[in-house]
């Protein structure tokens, strides 16, 4: 019986935060800090026509896993009851207006800042419209004043960039509150039913962006978040295409049509497309330029053992990449001229399961696989410094993880829930929500931070 | 009996217009002649009716010639389907192996006696994966079951370049389902004719 409670303990207090419910199995190797996180209270108002924005931003807020964020039971009556003033329209326009110039405590007074730290509130947020221009006002609660106020004029909702634009505001915010970027703004490619897919990171706007009827696997972006490449089958070879995200333009890789290529990778500088070739020989990594779209390069020479599935780091200096030279697929890593090629992930012969899917964190200092464990696939993160792996799931099958930009959150594979989707977690807390609530995706891969939309881009 | 007396009839009858004529005086027509239009018809009808005949034994032998050829056609496509199964029967692999297994030994061989038979045919071998591999590193496992196939025809003489492979990894599963025996199933080589195939020989 005792036993029972203590190991319900763990799991209670991620279930504070975790909205999915399902949270079980990802537990390995996370260490959860309770209580570290700043608490945040997302102001409510009425009758002001910001609901779907303050919505957006709370969501990306949460999803964000940086804060405690306060939901407040009737929000409206604390308000009232605690407010000296009305907090009309009006006043909050002028307060926000005069908070960009005034910073830190300049405007005490029209929050009841005691009652917020109370409820543990770090930050308070206030969404407010002044004509066009939406105004996205930060409270410092413990300072007792307003942290920043961040104007920005967005779309109509229904604007397809819209949503992309709002979530550009809360990462603003995020960056005002604690001075690191967030990943609100970004998207997530994948592959269903053959064809490549888009997804807003809060699960929003799911479209499709192939642009062709054969079958599609492995999309990758360029760094620049305006184009991503992807393998096609075609005619019995693969071919590997370059796609504008905005225009939907797409350009066949130059040299491919000839062989089986797959598993494409840019460079960080977006000039280098690392790929896999198979052949009679079996699969080696290449690179061709792709600025110039000439300069086919052989990196590996397997002869007797596959290469493939290549990673650049983010400073561009090295690849990781599969090979099966021990017997197995596991974890390698080279220049990114092809020399130096050594075990990345280490691994006991005879015992360690296939490792494979590797992607290089954007901080560097990871790098994200999944290994066969007992018959299924879970995913692990390789420490680049220590050369040390840690798994991250245990329950049911995951797989092809894909980091975001903040290198603390991972979409991956799983079929947890009885059918295999796209799963999120979040490496510091342990959370882990769906992405999708549908069957069938796969190969997931997540966006750097997209500062405008491609599609207003010319 | 009676033709002998026919025969009399005849002879009396000869003998009666020899005295006749003798007589000088020929006695009137009696017998009627028949006129030249009745004998041209009647030609007619008697040529008409050989040509029906022969037209209807033409027709015959023409039928023959037809069913002949239909039969041997049909012979042929029977021959040439079973020869075109023989050569579209999968060989299957072990989880994660792309070694050819003893037992599809002679199913390969089979392949290299029809490709010995038919030296206009080009095929391609595509190699798949079952569903419990990485989706990526499958494409690369599927290419090594097609080449090990390859490798198998060509050393035992056939032309490489007659032989095309292709990897699909496990984007298309030959069964649906996810226990063992789809796996089995799914784990496999695939052979189709490119070109050279309309009129399979028997090796």
């Amino acid at each position: 019986m005792a036993v029972a409670v203590l190991s319900i303990v763990p799991s209670f207090h991620l279930s504070a935060q975790d909205t999915s419910a399902i949270d079980r199995g990802v537990r390995i190797g996370i260490i959860y800090r309770p209580g570290v996180r700043p608490g945040l209270v997302m102001l409510p108002r009425t009758g002001v026509g910001l609901d779907s924005v303050r919505a957006i931003i709370a969501r990306d807020l949460d999803y964000s896993d940086r804060f405690e964020v306060i939901t407040l039971p009737g929000g409206d009556s604390i308000r009232l009851a605690t407010s000296s003033s009305t907090p009309t329209r009006g006043t909050g326009t002028r307060r926000s207006g005069t908070g960009t110039a005034a910073t830190g405590g300049a405007q005490a007074g029209t929050l009841n800042y005691p009652l917020y730290q109370a409820l543990g509130a770090d930050f308070a947020l206030d969404i407010t419209a002044a004509g066009d221009t939406t105004v996205a006002t930060l409270h410092d609660v413990a300072a007792a004043g307003i942290r920043r106020a961040v104007r920005v004029k967005l779309p109509r909702p229904g604007d397809p960039d819209f949503r992309q634009a709002v979530h550009r505001l809360a990462d603003q915010t995020l960056l005002a509150a604690l001075g690191t970027a967030g990943i609100a703004a970004t998207r997530i490619l994948f592959v269903k039913d053959g064809k490549v897919y888009q997804i807003d990171q809060d699960g929003a706007e799911q479209k499709l962006v192939s642009s062709s009827d054969r079958q599609a696997m492995s999309p990758a972006w360029a760094s620049d978040g305006r184009r991503f490449a992807y393998m096609e089958f075609q005619a019995g070879k693969g071919w590997l295409y370059l796609q504008e995200m905005g225009s939907g333009k797409r350009t066949a890789v130059s040299t491919t049509g000839s062989a089986l290529d797959f598993t494409p990778a840019f460079s960080p500088d977006g000039q280098t497309l690392a790929f896999s070739r198979a052949t009679e020989e079996g699969t080696d990594l290449y690179t061709i330029n792709v600025k110039s779209n000439c300069c086919l390069r052989r990196l590996t020479v397997g002869r007797f053992s596959d290469n493939l599935s290549p990673t650049f780091s983010p400073d561009g200096q090295r690849i990781a990449f599969v090979s099966t030279r021990p017997g197995l697929p596991q974890i390698y890593v080279m220049a990114a001229d092809g020399t130096d090629q050594q075990l990345f992930a280490p691994f006991d012969y005879g015992v360690t399961g296939s490792s494979n899917a590797p992607e290089w964190s954007p901080d560097g200092q990871s790098v994200a696989f999944h290994r066969d464990v007992a018959g299924t696939l879970q995913v692990f993160v390789l420490d680049v410094r220590t050369r040390t792996v840690r798994q991250l799931t245990s329950v049911g099958r995951n797989e092809d993880p894909t980091w975001a930009p903040d290198s603390r959150h991972l979409a991956f594979v799983s079929d947890r829930s009885g059918y295999r989707q796209l799963w999120i977690i979040d490496l510091d807390t342990g959370r882990i929500r769906p992405l999708l609530q549908q069957s069938g995706a796969r190969l997931p891969a997540w966006s750097p931070r997209l500062s405008e939309a491609p599609s207003t881009t010319p | 009996m009676k033709s002998v007396s026919l025969l009399l009839a005849l002879g009396l009858g000869a003998a009666m217009i020899t005295a006749g004529s003798c007589g000088g005086n020929p006695p009137p027509q009696t017998t009627p002649q028949p006129n030249t239009d009745s004998i041209a018809a009647a030609e007619r009808a008697r040529q008409d009716s050989i040509d029906e005949a022969n037209r209807r034994a033409q027709e015959e032998r023409e039928r023959i010639r037809r069913q002949q050829e239909a039969d041997a056609a049909a012979a042929l496509a029977r021959s040439s389907e079973d020869v075109r199964n023989t050569l579209a029967e999968r060989i299957h692999f072990d989880l994660d192996k792309s070694n050819i297994r003893s037992n599809d030994m002679g199913v390969l061989d089979q392949k290299v006696a029809i490709l010995q038979a038919n030296p206009d045919l080009r095929i391609r071998v595509a190699g798949h994966c079952d569903e419990r591999g990485s989706d990526e590193y499958n494409l690369a496992l599927g290419n090594r079951r097609a080449q090990s196939a390859k490798q198998y025809l060509v050393s035992h003489g056939i032309d490489a370049s007659r032989i095309e492979t292709q990897s699909w990894g496990e984007e298309r599963p030959a069964v649906d389902g996810h226990d063992e025996s789809a796996w089995s199933q799914n784990r496999r080589d695939e052979f189709e004719v490119i070109s050279g195939g309309d009129n399979l020989h028997r090796p």
